[in-house]
């Protein structure tokens, strides 16, 4: 039920998704219970989605032949791994052993199976066989995530599945019922070799967007659109308990925070009353382990995900549905430490708790659980900034961000620390000291709370904030200038005449920090914020800032036209910035952002898992494709249609990163301006 | 934050002074609901609260040939920020210290606010005393929890301004911005800031040098 490290569950990761460096046939024994518990739980649960594995050989070459053959190349000059078990059919005839079977599984008797060769009819005259084990899957089928995963699982790898036995016989007569791409591509060296008529038929399809399809089998979402609706106050009455604690259960994500008194502190969804009990639950468990010296790291209840960080005197929950890994949900649970800590600094909150263990952190804290929930919803709804722990700046041409961190540097004053410009949430300019760079996490701390919760935007005018910055320092203040300008005026607005921001979406909003450590310069840094709009107006760089803010970020059709790709991330690992065009049109809506989100974080956890080594990976799903690859230089995510060919996909991903390449000095704030 | 004393101007009949006004008070009793108010005519009943402290401007014109600017320092509430708050009173011309007319607790804070005051801020200081939320106890009689008679006689006793207010549906918070400059020394109005003479309240002045003002700094 729970693990002491997330090693055991994490070198599995590679394997789901069909790695490509992975030996294919090599067994290693030590691993064969993760193996198999990962074979096993892909069934359970997502029997539809399945990846190219068993064709090695053609996911090896993504790019299709007529594209340039570089730009793969580089994951096939690295050594040759250690053997290990793939969790795909290695090949047709080899039986998925018993022995492979995890020994915690829940239904020993269903695992050990023979397993059945199906042969299956290809349009264009080919045939191909498939290890399917008989008997397991339709007793299986229903099953939540059994215990010790936390993989993200809505895409796990599942050639054995029930699915795929019920429907094999259709799909060799009826291929339109599936994405042409998905079942060709299993065995074909190419698309070349598909039949006219195919060809034809999949042509008609090719726009599908993805998760444009009804997705019956996965109601993990069916709550989403009432996930940041609150939940009800229990009335004095007791009468809507039940209903209340309903609503409370049918949230897909929760974040509790508690003393390890077992105080509450914050949780995100239910007031006091309603949360008490369970964080007295909660607080027990962890103190269990706690005393065992084996601290408790996560553990799994149905399809539900709890994962436990200790920060000191604080316990720190998320739990989640939404089928995170633990390093993600761990990563979340830091912010909102880090968010505690930007609020009080680490000192007073030791010294806190040394004084008192029993301290209530509620009264501290007070008038902040605004900033830890736009912090928690941010994740809920999938921050892409969250994911790849980047940043993400503001199009504009060199010479434009040059000019901005000049007039930046101009005006400096002495008290300056930091000096930002940053246009809703996207960076516009730094300007920093030598020897100071700012760390990213502190930046998003800052973001979230000017652009996500609205306590300082609404109040207009200027702010003076003390706000501690634990990256850069977690013992002590510093103090940030604040001011607003909205892109869609004609003027700056200055305190006087700032109108209402309610039309305005936090997009629109330009804002100019300027951080100090000393707490007296608020006029210091008021006189430089005026000195800096004036002379970004009258040097027209408020304009192009105004401009690019409008514009918002381009489609993912404006950057390379006509592709099939519908959304992508792409992330400067050493500016540790990254890019992605607008949600717009394909994922507008919250659930659809949402969905590709969790795919973007299935494929993150892939990629980034301890051990793991895949470094380009293919993931086919029945509502969508995708595709991830990881350089030194960059990580890139992206993702098409059902229907998209892989060729397409590739020739997508190579296209973006070309003009990334081309626009680098565009879309990343590259060096920064230092004095 | 350099000295700020009352600043102004004369320019033939007409008057213009700034004066520099921090809001005290406990969290949620409505400090950022006021100046809201007071500067935007707006009011919004779901805000979160002040994080730090919010400096807004606003003039107000107290007769055809004296307007009055405030400077205002919107502080929050909570006890953590409360070491900051000297910052924002020192050389402060005048405070409105705020309460919750629901709340009894609120009243004390404020009281404690006012000894703080006289105790540490400027000596003339014009300190105004304002219960908020008056639209509660209009709807609501019995959520009233502090008597307006008893504050009054508070307000007397320290020789405070006071108004109940409701920045809800408006009552009184202009006549309390009103009241206060009117018992501001206008008269003694001297040059705003050695420092940044020219500079600030710019676009009010008939004879300002226009709105270039705000050159490159010189460091």
């Amino acid at each position: 039920m729970r693990h002491s490290s997330d090693q055991r569950k994490s070198p599995s990761h590679d394997r789901l998704y069909a790695p490509i460096d992975t030996a294919p046939t090599a067994t290693a024994a030590e691993e064969d219970g993760i193996t198999a518990t990962m074979t096993h739980d892909g069934e359970n649960e997502a029997p539809k989605h399945r990846t190219h594995a068993d064709s090695e050989q053609s996911t090896a070459t993504i790019t299709p032949q007529k594209d340039d053959a570089t730009t793969l190349e580089g994951h096939e000059q690295r050594p040759p791994l250690p053997p290990r078990t793939s969790l795909l059919g290695d090949r047709p005839t080899t039986p998925l052993s018993p022995r492979k079977r995890p020994a915690f599984q829940s239904k020993p008797t269903t695992a050990v199976s023979s397993v059945d060769i199906q042969t299956l009819s290809f349009p264009d005259g080919s045939r191909g066989t498939f290890p399917t084990p008989g008997s397991r899957s339709v007793s299986d089928a229903g099953h939540g995530i059994s215990g010790g995963t936390s993989t993200p699982s809505s895409r796990k790898v599942s050639q054995n599945g029930s699915e795929f036995d019920d429907s094999t016989s259709l799909m060799s007569y009826t291929p339109t019922l599936r994405a042409n791409g998905d079942l060709a591509s299993l065995l074909d060296e190419g698309l070349n070799s598909q039949s006219p008529a195919w060809k034809l038929l999949s042509s008609q399809a090719d726009n599908v967007n993805p998760f444009e399809t009804i997705d019956y089998e996965d109601n993990a979402l069916l709550n989403f659109d009432h996930e940041f609706d609150e939940v009800e106050a229990v009335d004095s009455k007791g009468g809507n308990e039940e209903q209340v604690l309903l609503q409370w259960k049918g949230k897909l994500k929760h974040y509790l925070i508690l003393s390890s008194a077992g105080k509450p502190i914050y949780s995100r969804h239910g007031d006091q009353n309603l949360i008490n009990g369970y964080i007295g639950i909660i607080q027990t468990i962890i103190s269990f382990f706690q005393d065992g010296k084996d601290p408790l790291m996560g553990f799994t209840a149905g399809d539900t995900r709890f994962v436990v960080a200790i920060e000191g005197p604080l316990y720190f929950v998320a739990i989640s549905k939404l089928r995170e890994s633990d390093s993600q949900l761990r990563a979340q649970l830091e912010a909102l430490y880090m968010q505690i800590l930007s609020t009080l600094t680490l000192p007073t909150l030791t010294q806190l708790f040394t004084n008192r263990p029993n301290t209530d952190l509620r009264r501290p804290l007070e008038g902040t659980e605004t900033l830890l929930s736009s912090l928690a919803d941010s994740f809920t709804k999938g921050s892409p900034s969250a994911l790849l722990s980047a940043l993400e700046c503001l199009k504009i041409r060199k010479s434009q961000r040059h000019a901005i961190n000049n007039t930046l540097l101009k005006a400096r004053t002495e008290k300056l620390l930091y000096g930002l410009v940053v246009a809703g949430g996207r960076l516009v300019s730094v300007i920093r000291p030598k020897r100071h760079s700012l760390h990213p996490s502190d930046l998003s701390l800052i973001f979230n709370m000017l652009f996500e919760a609205g306590s300082v935007k609404a109040g207009g005018g200027e702010n003076w904030i003390p706000v501690c910055l634990p990256g850069f320092n977690k013992t002590g203040y510093l103090y940030m200038y604040v001011s607003f300008i909205n892109a869609h005026d004609g003027e700056e607005s200055s305190s006087d005449q700032r109108p209402s921001t309610a039309g305005s979406s936090p997009e629109d909003e330009i804002a100019i920090l300027l951080i100090s450590t000393d707490k007296e310069s608020f006029y210091e840094l008021k006189q430089m914020r005026d000195d800096v709009v004036a002379q970004l107006e009258r040097n027209g760089s408020m304009d192009i800032i105004k401009t690019a803010v409008r514009q918002g970020r381009p489609s993912t059709a404006d950057i390379v036209p006509g592709t099939q790709l519908r959304h992508f991330l792409y992330k400067s690992r050493a500016n540790v910035q990254f890019m992605m065009p607008s949600f717009s049109p394909d994922f507008s809506s919250l659930l659809a952002r949402r969905k590709l989100m969790s795919l973007y974080h299935n494929l993150h956890a892939s990629t980034h898992a301890k051990h793991s080594h895949v470094k380009v990976l293919h993931c086919v799903a029945r509502d969508s494709i995708s595709l991830v690859w990881t350089t030194p230089l960059f990580e890139f995510y992206c993702v098409a249609g059902p229907n998209a060919s892989r060729a397409g996909l590739a020739q997508g991903a190579n296209k973006v990163i070309q003009w990334v390449k081309r626009e680098e000095e565009r879309v990343f704030i590259i060096g920064g301006a230092v004095f | 934050m350099a000295a700020r004393g009352p600043a102004g101007s004369r320019v033939g009949n007409s008057r213009f002074a700034q004066f520099k006004l921090v809001l005290l008070g406990e969290s949620a009793v409505g400090k950022s609901s006021i100046v809201l108010r007071f500067v935007k005519d707006q009011f919004d009943s779901y805000r979160e609260s002040t994080i730090g402290a919010a400096f807004l401007t606003q003039t107000i014109s107290l007769d055809e040939n004296t307007t009055v600017k405030f400077e205002i320092w919107d502080t929050a509430g909570q006890e953590r920020y409360k070491s900051l708050a000297p910052m924002y009173y020192r050389n402060a011309n005048c405070a409105v210290v705020v309460y919750d007319i629901t709340q009894a607790s609120s009243l004390d804070k404020a009281k404690q606010w006012v000894k703080e005051l006289q105790r540490q801020a400027n000596e003339n200081i014009i300190i105004a005393l304002a219960g908020n939320k008056l639209d509660l106890v209009t709807e609501q009689p019995d959520k009233r929890a502090i008597q307006t008679a008893d504050a009054e006689a508070y307000a007397r006793e320290a020789g405070l301004l006071f108004f109940e207010t409701s920045a809800k549906t408006a009552e009184n918070v202009r006549e309390l911005f009103t009241s206060i400059a009117k018992k501001l020394p206008l008269d003694q109005a001297g040059p705003r800031n050695p420092r940044s003479g020219g500079r600030g309240g710019v676009e009010l002045r008939p004879d300002t040098q226009g709105t270039q003002a705000g050159g490159p700094c010189s460091c």
